[in-house]
């Protein structure tokens, strides 16, 4: 049976990722989950009840939280540290930096409902600065999975991995993108459909929208590329080189700020690769952020098919005169 | 080693932290001279670690959470044999691992520290894996008291104490200086072993200048079975050297030639008297 990308919805990421724990948590006593009143949130209440001894409660308290899963891990413990991305990032970013990043302990840092997902909740629960502030920190891989595929898979991964991680996602359902074994590699990215006209270059909760977009530019006679950047450091560096080679344009799509995410990384990586090609950051600007759920925040700024089609159109026509 | 043996140690480490500090130019000078004797007695005394043995899953840990004080941990670890004292002469220079606080790169350090109210979550961290693991190491954390202040602390030490961690020792350097003046005059830290013990501590408070007192106080661990010890021992900043005691001047301050002379000829005078 042939599989269509984006016809199918999964689960949510949060789920994916507490089955995933507890399948690595049965398989090694070693494996922990750290939480500060947030297996709720993260979807952690069966881990809790099926594997007690391998979860740490702080409660609310983030800073400890990291410090603690700093510790944890320098004792050998895999540990994996689960909070709402907006307060482990920011709450908690000296920690990061220091007794994660710079104390190289591999702790796993998982940021859970990230973005905008709280949505309504309103500003103080949204995490759209985190990577920005993560990119700036020397010794962490960070990873925005997509669908069910990239989320078990990075999650898996960090267990191998020896350096902290940053892995981040959303609360809701998403579509599959991938068919299952498809292989799944930390810093490469994934290409979805491929095309000419305009690259779609989309992380997270927004490569969907991203797909649904280039499916309806298709019908108009663009050929559209759509690659999922799970991995924004270390970035796929080719994978950006050659969408600027092989394509007419290029857009990055992002559930976070337009400054110092996905898309400044790619345009600086362009520019040091003396390329130009037409080229938009699409994301949420400099602004107070709009109020409403996340799939209003994402129409207001764009981020839904109908507006990442305007603007792949505006670049595309623009450059064609 | 005798309690003069180890006295003696604690002139020396002075003599030799000043000395580098003196070649740097930098240092942390009067926060170091008030945890020396504290820092003597753990690894002389107490701490279950050696060069040897550094890497063994087994052994005890020290963090320490005042990273500013690395001089100290230097002069000590280089005396422990962790690594040859020679390299402490590059000290806070371009290239050097001897920096201005402690990093992983120095063999015996366990931690990076230097940003405060960080050590204390760590080691709860530490503590809780080998509670987890039913290992026998303990976990030692040294912790400024103007560092106090910092909330960071007081949430390890709600989870110190839920985790019933009686393998954490917690040693508060209680030289009441910070950088600008008085603790107490900056962010009041008193009733301090109060606080400790509503946070479910079990407090002992000690001379942190006596090796005899803090080696009686450091043995008796834990001080209750199922709570987290915290020793709040006094400590005079500057201790050993008359016109830095007590002086937040010497925070970081560095001898002149003058002073330096005077400060190493005060020590030598200690020693000519334990030796006596």
């Amino acid at each position: 049976m042939s599989f269509t990308p984006g016809a199918e919805f999964g689960k949510a990421n949060q789920e994916v990722v507490a089955g995933t724990l507890l399948t690595l948590a049965r398989e090694n006593k070693n494996v922990l989950v750290v939480t500060s009143d947030s297996r709720g949130s993260g979807k952690l209440m069966p881990y809790a009840a099926a594997v007690p001894d391998q979860l740490i409660e702080v409660g609310i308290a983030e800073q400890n939280l990291v410090g603690v899963a700093a510790g944890l891990a320098s004792a050998g413990k895999t540990v994996y540290a689960v909070s709402p991305a907006s307060f482990l990032t920011a709450r908690a970013l000296e920690q990061i930096k220091n007794d994660v990043c710079y104390s190289d302990q591999p702790v796993k840092l998982i940021g859970i409902s990230a973005g905008v997902s709280y949505g309504a909740l309103g500003s103080t629960h949204h995490a759209i600065h985190d990577i920005a502030v993560l990119r700036a920190i020397n010794n962490i891989t960070i990873i925005v999975p997509a669908d069910n595929l990239e989320t078990t898979e990075a999650i898996k991964a960090a267990a191998q991995m020896s350096h902290p991680v940053y892995i981040r996602f959303g609360k809701r359902p998403m579509p599959h993108l991938h068919p299952s074994g498809s292989p799944f590699e930390v810093g490469k990215a994934l290409k979805i459909r491929d095309g000419r006209d305009i690259a779609f270059v989309a992380t997270g909760e927004t490569v969907y929208p991203a797909l649904k977009a280039a499916e309806e530019m298709e019908q108009s006679g663009y050929s559209c590329r759509v690659i999922s950047m799970h991995t924004i450091k270390p970035l796929d560096i080719e994978a950006v080189i050659r969408a600027a080679e092989e394509c007419r344009a290029i857009v990055t799509v992002e559930e976070h700020r337009t400054a110092g995410g996905l898309g400044e990384a790619c345009a600086a990586i362009l520019m040091e690769a003396n390329m130009q090609v037409p080229f938009k950051i699409v994301g949420i600007p400099d602004e107070y952020t709009m109020t409403g759920n996340q799939l209003e925040i994402f129409a207001h700024y764009g981020l839904t098919a109908p507006g990442l089609i305007r603007t792949a159109i505006t670049l595309l026509e623009g450059n064609t005169g | 080693m005798t309690d003069d043996e180890v006295k003696i140690k604690s002139i020396y480490y002075r003599k030799k932290l000043l000395k580098y500090i003196k070649m740097a130019n930098a240092g942390h000078t009067g926060g170091s001279l008030s945890c020396v004797d504290i820092l003597n007695v753990l690894y002389n005394r107490i701490l279950n670690v050696t060069p040897e043995t550094f890497n063994d899953p087994g052994r005890d840990r020290y963090i320490q959470s005042k990273g500013h004080s690395v001089e100290a941990l230097y002069v000590v670890l280089a005396d422990r044999g962790f690594f040859p004292e020679e390299e402490l002469e590059t000290f806070y220079g371009y290239g050097s691992d001897y920096t201005g606080h402690p990093t992983r790169k120095v063999k015996g350090i366990e931690h990076n520290t230097g940003g405060l109210g960080h050590g204390l979550a760590f080691s709860v961290g530490v503590a809780l894996a080998g509670q987890l693991d039913h290992a026998a190491y303990r976990v030692f954390t040294l912790l400024g008291d103007g560092e106090l202040a910092e909330g960071s602390n007081w949430e390890s030490l709600m989870a110190a104490a839920h985790y019933h961690l009686d393998n954490l020792c917690v040693i508060v350097d209680r030289n009441a200086l910070q950088l600008t003046g008085k603790t107490e005059e900056m962010c009041g830290l008193e009733p301090l072993a109060q606080k400790l013990e509503a946070f479910g501590q079990e407090v002992r408070m000690v001379d942190g200048h006596n090796i005899t007192a803090l080696t009686e106080v450091l043995g008796m661990l834990p001080f209750t079975a199922g709570k987290p010890s915290v020793v709040i021992a006094k400590t005079i900043k500057g201790k050993g050297i008359s016109f830095m005691e007590n002086n937040p001047k010497w925070h970081h301050g560095v001898p002149n030639d003058r002073q330096y002379e005077q400060a190493q000829q005060e020590l030598e005078t200690r020693l000519a008297e334990i030796k006596s």
